[in-house]
């Protein structure tokens, strides 16, 4: 990411907590109170508290401590894809 | 546990101006379900060739008011939802919401307090829910709202704001205005900082629940500076949002 674009991305941030509904989507529950472990750092902290990148094709779910990208979602008319490589583990009430 | 989430066709019963930037919306929602002070909504447009936008929303009412909701949308003018509520809404008109969602920047009188809420801006919208609630119910939980604003003007919910903080019922509405203030105006005319949180948050104690709510660098500095003065960090909950809700 270029300096200027991550300017725009940085302001128009949010976090965890503007995503449930996608989130509620895709695991059929409420998941912002659930915790989740980044990969890279080890950080442990709920879904919610996740820093939230949402205005492009998908949405990017960055660990607040090193910005690593924990969760990728993006959406076409049929399928919804996953990268969930950042993350160590999700966590989902059953 | 697990229900789906679906879109359900809301009416809007009542647009009130909050602010020269914010109105409130109250919809009534044909599957009304008990929210959580704290959570919000999605409202989805639609347009003739099938684009669709969606935003998130927090709930201004308390869940003790039932049938309907209040959402508080802030107007960014380039934004691509919030003109279009605030120039094209009218009373009776039908928009798409699902919810109520969330379960991390919740609170409920069972969680108890001592109570440090603390907004920038909109981001009191959430925080408001949770006075409500604490008000409809009657709550002694001592409460201290620290609410930024850059002027007098610019305080959403402020008449409601300054009965409820007159009651003296353990409720103390705390304001800071950055860029104007009224005339003769005694109080906070910074952006919020450490001392200032240490001054508000003092009678409350150490072990203090924090909901913090605004732009992230409000969110930031707060969450931080609480940590500095010893609240645990399990005690403190964010939400951020970016220039905002657009």
């Amino acid at each position: 990411m270029s300096v200027i674009t991550d300017d725009v991305n940085r302001s128009l941030m949010t976090d965890g907590n503007s995503v449930a509904g996608l989130l509620y989507d895709l695991f059929a529950r409420e998941m912002t109170a659930e915790p989740t472990e980044c990969a890279a750092c080890g950080r442990e902290g709920e879904l919610g508290t996740l820093l939230a990148f949402t205005r492009a094709p998908g949405v990017v779910l960055r660990c607040p401590a090193c910005d690593n990208a924990m969760l990728r979602v993006v959406r076409t008319a049929s399928h919804t894809y996953i990268d969930a490589r950042g993350a160590a583990y999700l966590r989902i009430a059953r | 546990m697990a229900k789906p989430l679906t879109w359900q066709s809301a009416t809007v019963e009542a647009i009130h101006p909050e602010t020269a930037r914010a109105k409130t919306f109250t919809f009534e929602l044909p599957d009304w379900i008990p929210h959580r002070a704290g959570q919000h909504y999605d409202l989805r447009l639609t347009a003739p060739d099938g684009y669709q936008a969606e935003r998130s929303y927090s709930i201004g009412s308390e869940p003790e008011r039932q049938g309907v909701i209040d959402l508080t949308v802030e107007r960014i003018d380039d934004g691509e939802v919030s003109p279009y509520m605030h120039d094209v809404v009218a009373v009776g008109d039908r928009l798409e919401l699902r919810g109520p969602i969330g379960g991390y920047f919740v609170w409920d009188i069972e969680l108890g307090g001592p109570l440090l809420l603390v907004g920038g801006g909109s981001g009191v919208v959430p925080l408001m829910a949770m006075i409500r609630h604490r008000a409809a119910l009657k709550s002694p939980v001592p409460t201290s709202l620290l609410y930024s604003s850059r002027s007098a003007d610019d305080v959403i919910y402020a008449g409601e704001l300054e009965r409820l903080g007159a009651q003296h019922d353990g409720l103390e509405v705390v304001h800071t205005f950055t860029r104007q203030q009224p005339a003769g105006w005694a109080g906070y005319q910074r952006r919020i900082d450490r001392t200032m949180l240490s001054e508000v948050s003092g009678p409350l104690g150490k072990t203090l629940r924090a909901y913090v709510c605004g732009p992230t660098i409000l969110v930031e500095l707060v969450a931080n500076s609480l940590l500095d003065l010893g609240i645990a960090a399990s005690q403190i909950r964010t939400e951020r949002f970016g220039p905002t809700g657009t």
